[in-house]
């Protein structure tokens, strides 16, 4: 398990070190100069190239990725030269609505996708099953900031249950800042449970024709523990990489979901970045997301290890 | 005690729908096996042995159509409502799969696998459980079975698999095992350890058991009582001695005839039953095993015989024209 747990973690660095390389090049590849955007079109010849020198923007590229690189290693990775916040604090401070609100999303997700993928796997090919597998088709192509309009009608203008838009921090009243987080939540999860569900459904149809599960049945064991421990246990494994990949999805997802429902998370700091044309935030914002994304990624394959135990001896 | 019919197969036929057509698996089978006996069902691929032993266990797959009864101890198995089928199974009546590389599961412990059996069925607490399990570990040959509890079934062989299965079968000590072709897929040094352990384990607890298996050999020492199937049917019953002495039924002779013999030359081409079993979806008028068999005359193409007593009642086979009589003339 620990040698296992290394070489993974080796293959982890080129990966991370190439996020790096493309999210520099991106940035500096982006049509624009940031020696005029920063003083705008009054600028003259002499105070570009002054500014330019100070930020090094004269020096060849793959000299500023070192030097970017290297002090991103330091935890530096520059200051906005809008708010003159670093990037760093922008992120701390943002960070938390993001996960809280990809985390909530995900367990939504979760709760809706995994009980109906194991309701249609035991009725596979009734009247339920393909009603289900056709909503979740259909929800499949209904796009986020239609469900989050359509949520926000629902519950905020005609029931009135839930508040549109806002945000208190957790800390400060948990009961109201959960209030504020079901709509977005549920936004991202109603995109993520179809997939959810029809992977676990087909693997959950596999899996119940196995042996191990003719077995199961006549040890005379309670259906529940033959679905929920003989069956749901090997067919979780392509969800768990669905999980993991989704997280991207969710990531993307939060930009719109932040805007919508003016949720101070990672998401509208990139967009405002990205208004702002500020470059130093937006270059920053997109190492860190990168690199949880792939930390992330690099989790969820260890829970592989978890879920099976021949991947942990290195059987399979 | 040995008198009492404990399963009873009351003209039990198994229908599966297929895309070619309805599939007759199993075709009004009758059998009887008392407490504390031993039978062998014996017939090659496809002839419904597995469909019959999952019919019994009330396992045949969703779409299958299932006629007839099944009385296990009094009560129709067919009929059972589910959660008193469910406390029979694994309690009362247990099996043990072909293929111990698919029937464990892989992502569950061996002591999981032991114990959630004993505590649905015996109300047993952890440390108990435990302790049983250990102590069947130990009595299937299975070595330093404490440390085995926590081991996965990838980190076993294939026999020390099936060994498990056994385990988990005999668990609740049931009073019937099914062993569906329970050596087919091991290796054949560990065959023969295998089939003792069932063999002992029978005699020890006595339960009755049904072995389904293609080879006679299997059967030939360890049953009381064997049944032969042909084509969904059962073709031949005798108590197994007198099977192996005196068979009427010209399938038998040919299965037996097929089992390579270590006295046989070197390079002597073995004697197979030329041609394959009928299509089951589509019956034939006759005997099924009329355009195969070496003795059969114009009438076994136009009638089907039935399963008749010969000279004892014991002894059953369809056949018009049996081995042993005078009216067989080999073709």
């Amino acid at each position: 398990m620990a040698f296992f747990l290394a070489r993974r973690l080796l293959y982890l660095l080129p990966v991370l070190l190439a996020v790096s390389l493309l999210t520099f090049l991106i940035a500096s590849l982006l049509p624009g100069d940031l020696a005029y955007t920063i003083l705008g079109d009054q600028a003259t010849p002499e105070n570009l190239a002054a500014l330019r020198r100070d930020m090094g923007l004269d020096q060849p590229i793959w000299w500023r990725y070192f030097g970017w690189l290297g002090n991103a290693l330091q935890g530096d990775l520059g200051r906005s030269f809008r708010t003159g916040q670093t990037v760093l604090q922008a992120v701390t401070e943002r960070l938390p609505v993001s996960l809280e609100l990809m985390l909530l999303a995900q367990i939504g997700a979760l709760a809706i996708g995994v009980p109906l993928a194991i309701a249609c796997a035991v009725r596979s090919g009734s009247a339920f099953d393909r009603f289900m597998t056709g909503s979740a088709f259909a929800m499949l192509s209904v796009p986020t900031f239609l469900s989050a309009i359509l949520l926000i009608y629902l519950f905020a203008v005609e029931l009135g249950w839930l508040p549109a838009t806002g945000y208190v921090p957790f800390a400060e009243d948990p009961l109201a800042n959960l209030r504020f987080m079901v709509l977005p939540a549920l936004t991202l999860a109603l995109a993520e449970w179809p997939g959810i569900m029809r992977i676990l459904r087909s693997d959950m149809i596999a899996t119940l024709q196995e042996d191990y599960i003719a077995m199961a049945r006549a040890k005379g064991l309670k259906a529940s523990r033959i679905l929920f421990v003989h069956a749901l246990k090997p067919s979780s494994l392509t969800l768990i990489t669905i999980t993991g990949i989704n997280i991207g999805r969710l990531i993307g997802g939060a930009l719109i979901v932040e805007t919508i429902f003016a949720l101070p998370g990672i998401g509208r700091l990139l967009v405002s970045a990205i208004l702002t044309r500020d470059l130093i935030i937006l270059q920053g914002v997109v190492l860190l997301v990168g690199c949880g994304f792939v930390i992330m990624n690099f989790i969820v394959d260890m829970l592989y290890a978890v879920l099976d135990p021949r991947i942990r001896h290195g059987h399979a | 005690m040995t008198d009492r019919v404990l399963l009873s197969i009351e003209n039990v036929a198994v229908d599966l729908p297929t895309p070619r057509g309805n599939l007759r698996a199993v075709d009004g089978v009758d059998l009887k096996l008392n407490a504390g006996r031993t039978l062998g069902i014996v017939g090659e691929s496809g002839c419904g042995k597995t469909m019959l032993s999952r019919a019994v266990l009330q396992l045949l797959p969703k779409k299958a159509m299932l006629s007839g009864r099944v009385m296990f101890d009094g009560k129709d198995l067919v009929t059972l409502d589910r959660e008193r089928l469910r406390k029979l199974r694994g309690r009362s009546l247990a099996v043990v799969f072909q293929d111990p590389m698919t029937s464990l599961n892989p992502v569950l412990t061996i002591g999981t696998q032991l114990i959630e059996t004993l505590q649905e069925h015996l109300e047993l607490d952890m440390a108990a459980a435990k302790r049983r399990s250990v102590e069947l570990l130990a009595a299937v040959g299975i070595p330093a079975p404490e440390q085995r509890l926590t081991q996965y079934p990838h980190q076993l062989s294939g026999g020390m698999r099936q060994r498990v299965a056994i385990a988990i079968a005999l668990s609740c000590e049931p009073e019937l095992l099914i062993a569906d072709e329970p050596t087919t897929a091991l290796d054949v040094t560990i065959q023969a350890q295998i089939l003792d352990l069932l063999a002992r384990e029978q005699r020890r607890r006595h339960m009755a058991m049904i072995i389904i298996t293609h080879d006679l050999g299997v059967v030939a020492g360890r049953t009381d009582e064997v049944a032969v199937m042909y084509a969904g049917r059962v073709v031949e019953r005798a108590p197994t001695q007198a099977l192996f002495k005196k068979m009427r039924m010209p399938y038998t002779e040919a299965l037996l005839a097929a089992i390579p013999k270590i006295d046989t030359a070197p390079h002597t081409v073995l004697p197979a039953i030329s041609g394959r079993p009928p299509d089951p979806t589509r019956p034939l008028k006759g005997c099924s095993f009329a355009p195969r068999c070496r003795y059969a005359l114009a009438g076994c193409h136009v009638e089907k015989p039935a399963l008749t007593a010969a000279e004892t009642p014991a002894h059953q086979f369809a056949c018009f024209y049996p081995i042993g009589t005078e009216a067989r003339v080999p073709a």
